[in-house]
Order: structure tokens, then C-alpha cells, then sequence
């Protein structure tokens, strides 16, 4: 058994607030530099020439990437041999979060009843927190500030069996046209397949954090993610939605198995600031 | 490039076409959902505005909190069609432009021809290199909502696209069917 007090937890989800909010990992920064090489669009090559200069002014002034920095989801994986002291771990991650929106001069957008009294918690509390127990004695923590606009153009449908995987791609398809140049493009896809109504979604946003260009293990899936995406970036949405090629810059799919008589789809959009921070303690 | 200066005159909107950047300088004013809400309130109360909406340009954007010594934290736009429902009144009584993301709806880009505005885009997410532009920032009114507040910008050359103009074009519309493919 190893014992870790939830400070330590804290601190890192302290540290890694303001680091997901502030520094765009390396991966983004190649993934727009290669794209701009294929984008047709004057406007949208433009797009991306600004896009990375607010990178590089962001990273030099520890200043918001975007200045909607989220609603704070956190991922932990945790080892089955770890027990935590000190408090409830839940308590400790929220703190970390009040800390990291604070000190880092973040925007706090969370309000507090969504219906009957939506004032704003003032901390960008509470969390989303998803825990899994795997095993080991090891604990990871993933941020992804996760930002209102492009969650907003997200979708989850419950599809009959029959529509099969062409009605899978048709709806990934619809949802993107439909969002347009809403959800800030580029963006990333996340697509989840199977479970349950409420599990899909989770494998949707799940799929964003697989890493930018890293294929599902599944070689079949793996070639539906590259044909979609492929199918996406004909619709000449672009960057901003001023009209481009490069409408998406990846696409992940997550499947698990399913009822016989559902078939629960979601699809997660991420804006082009897909920002996502970790730490294995 | 074109040079533009806040609060806007008719005579310079007329000339906006859908695809030209723009860089603007002057004096604009910052609201999103809320403010929109409490702005259209004030008129519907036969009220005045806590800024003066002739040419006036409305930018849809919560700023970051500003750290010490900055003006303001990052600044990009949000998205635009949620405050569609409120844009017809300001329309009416004198307000030129907006500052957004995202496409319109009919009904604001009717008004925009009507009242001879204008719609730009700003870079959704470039929210650092926006603040880079802004050289004075002011809460004016509402400021119990916070990233949501009302507030008196000066900018310097921010880069801005034409996405609505007045003779009706919409370069979303425009820019995404020259991009399709079958």
C-alpha cells in the first residue's frame, strides 16, 4: 500500500491548471504548422499565422491561450494500492482547480445553480472529476480545460442498430456541419460508440486525450478515423469558418461493447485551443 | 489592410465588403449574454445605455482576469449567435458594428443591411494576441458580472475580418461553399 496525503494532489492540479491554460503542448503546435502546409485558403492560412503567434505570446507571457479557460475536467487514473490521506480527495482536486484559476489569473466560468441561481462560484469550481481504478500504485492526473463554445456544438444520439456504421459517420459528419464556424476551427473530433447514454459521452471526451495523431489500436477503427476526418475536411468550413480545407486537424473513436438493442453515439468537438496538461505521481 | 477608427460613420461602413481586414482602432465597448440582456432591459425601460450607441462597436468577449501591470487578460471572441436575439434593438438605436465569432442569424443580418452595420470576425481563441491590441480597459457598467461586465475598450490595430457587410454578402456562407467539395 502507498500512501500519498491529497496536498500533494493540490498542488499538482494547481501547477497543472495553469500549465494546460497557458502552454500549448508541442504536439498542437506541430499539428497547426503541418496543416497551415495544406490549407488552400488565403484567409485560413492567415488564421493559422495568427493562431500560432497567440501561442508563442501566450507562452512568453504565461497569458491564457483563449481567454475561456474552461470547465476543469479532470482525469485520474488511480492504482488500486494507493489510499489517500490528509482529506477527501474530491476536496483536494476542487482546491487545486480554486488555486490554479486564482493564481494564475485564469477566467472563472462556472455559476453555481445552472437553473435557479446562476452566479458564478467565483474559483471555477466544482470540477468534473472521472476516476478509474487501474492498477499499481501509481496515481496520473489529466487537466483539459474544456471551453463553452465547442462544447456547446457537441451532439449524443441514440441510434437504431440498423443505421449501422454509415449512420455513425453520416451523424460525426451532420454534427460538424452544423456547428460550422461556432465551435472555433480547427478542431479536434472526439467520437465515442457504444455503452450506455451516459458512458458514450464520457468515451467521446475520452477520445480527445488519446493524443494528436496517435491511431485507435483497432485497425479497422483506426481507418475509420482517417476517412472521416478525411470526409470532414471537405466540407470547407476551414479555419475560423471563413472557408478552408482544414476544418478538422484529427479525429479519435472510442468503442465499447453495447446493448443488442442500442447504439449510443457522441461526438465531442474540441476547439483548436485543445489544451490538456499531465502529471504521474 | 484597411485602417478603421471606432465609433464608426456610416460613410466608412458602406465601403466594407465581405474579406476585407481590417484593422480597427478607437474606442469600443465589451458585452456577451448577460450584459446583452441588461442593455435591452435598459432600452425596454425607456432607459439610457451607460455608453453612447451611435457607431458604437460591441465586442462579444469575457476577458481572462488581468494580471498586475497588464491592461487585460486574453480577449478573443465568443460566439456570436447567442446574443443574435438582442442585436435588432441595439441596431435601432445607433449601434454599427460587432466583434464575434461565428455565423448570424437572417434576422441580424437583415438588420445589418437595414441599419447599414457591419458583423467582423475575430480569430476565435487568439485571445493573447487580441490583448496584445487593446491599450486601455474600463469596466463601466454591471460589474457584479465580472468576466461578463461592461466595459470601455481602446484598441490599437486589431485585425479583424468582414464576415456580415451591408449589401447582405456572408463570407461564411461565401468562403465555406468556394471550399466544398462534392
Amino acid at each position: 500500500m502507498r500512501f500519498i496525503d491529497v496536498k500533494e494532489i493540490t498542488g499538482i492540479v494547481k501547477d497543472l491548471c495553469i500549465q494546460a491554460c497557458t502552454v500549448a503542448n508541442d504536439s498542437l503546435v506541430k499539428s497547426f504548422r503541418e496543416s497551415q502546409k495544406k490549407e488552400e485558403s488565403e484567409v485560413g492560412k492567415a488564421v493559422f499565422d495568427q493562431l500560432l503567434e497567440n501561442i508563442e505570446i501566450a507562452r512568453n507571457e504565461c497569458t491564457p491561450i483563449c481567454q475561456d479557460t474552461g470547465f476543469t475536467v479532470v482525469f485520474m487514473e488511480i492504482g488500486q494500492e494507493v489510499a489517500f490521506t490528509g482529506g477527501l480527495l474530491k476536496d483536494a482536486v476542487n482546491e487545486g482547480v480554486s488555486q490554479g484559476y486564482k493564481e494564475g489569473y485564469l477566467r472563472k466560468s462556472i455559476v453555481k445553480d445552472p437553473i435557479t441561481n446562476p452566479v458564478n462560484t467565483g474559483d471555477n469550481t466544482p470540477a468534473i472529476l472521472h476516476t478509474d481504478i487501474v492498477a499499481g500504485d501509481k496515481v496520473k492526473i489529466i487537466i483539459m480545460p474544456k471551453g463553452g463554445g465547442s462544447e456547446n456544438m457537441s451532439r449524443i444520439k441514440m441510434m437504431k442498430p440498423a443505421d449501422g456504421i454509415a449512420g455513425v459517420k453520416n451523424f460525426v459528419i451532420e454534427t460538424v456541419k452544423a456547428a460550422g464556424g461556432n465551435p472555433c476551427p480547427p478542431i479536434y473530433i472526439g467520437v465515442g460508440v457504444g455503452g450506455t447514454f451516459d458512458y458514450v459521452a464520457y468515451l467521446a471526451k475520452k477520445a480527445l486525450l488519446r493524443g494528436i495523431g496517435k491511431r485507435n489500436s483497432d485497425p479497422k477503427i483506426a481507418r475509420f478515423e482517417v476517412d472521416w476526418l478525411d470526409e470532414v475536411n471537405k466540407l470547407g468550413i476551414g479555419p475560423a469558418g471563413l472557408g478552408g480545407r482544414m476544418t478538422a486537424l484529427d479525429l479519435f473513436i472510442e468503442v465499447f461493447p453495447r446493448h443488442i438493442a442500442t447504439f449510443p453515439v457522441a461526438v465531442n468537438i474540441q476547439c483548436h485551443a485543445n489544451r490538456e496538461k499531465s502529471f504521474i505521481l | 489592410m484597411i485602417k478603421l477608427n471606432a465609433p464608426l460613420v456610416q460613410e466608412d461602413v458602406m465601403k466594407l465588403k465581405i474579406g476585407d481586414q481590417v484593422l480597427l482602432s478607437g474606442v469600443i465597448y465589451t458585452a456577451r449574454d448577460a450584459a446583452h440582456q441588461k442593455l435591452v432591459d435598459l432600452l425596454k425601460a425607456g432607459k439610457e445605455l451607460p455608453f453612447n450607441p451611435q457607431g458604437s462597436v460591441i465586442f462579444y468577449v469575457g476577458p481572462s482576469p488581468a494580471k498586475p501591470g497588464q491592461v487585460i487578460g486574453a480577449a478573443g471572441p465568443t460566439t456570436s449567435y447567442r446574443m443574435d436575439p438582442f442585436v435588432s434593438d441595439l441596431l435601432k438605436v445607433g449601434m454599427k458594428g460587432m466583434i464575434g465569432k461565428g455565423p448570424r442569424s437572417q434576422e441580424v443580418k437583415d438588420g445589418i443591411v437595414t441599419y447599414n452595420g457591419v458583423y467582423f470576425g475575430a480569430t476565435g481563441g487568439a485571445a493573447a494576441l487580441l490583448a496584445k491590441t487593446i491599450t486601455e480597459a474600463e469596466v463601466i457598467a454591471f460589474p457584479e458580472l465580472g468576466p461578463e461586465a461592461v466595459r470601455r475598450l481602446v484598441v490599437k490595430d486589431m485585425p479583424l475580418i468582414v464576415v456580415n457587410d451591408c449589401h447582405g454578402d456572408d463570407l461564411y456562407e461565401k468562403g465555406v461553399k468556394d471550399f466544398q467539395k462534392d
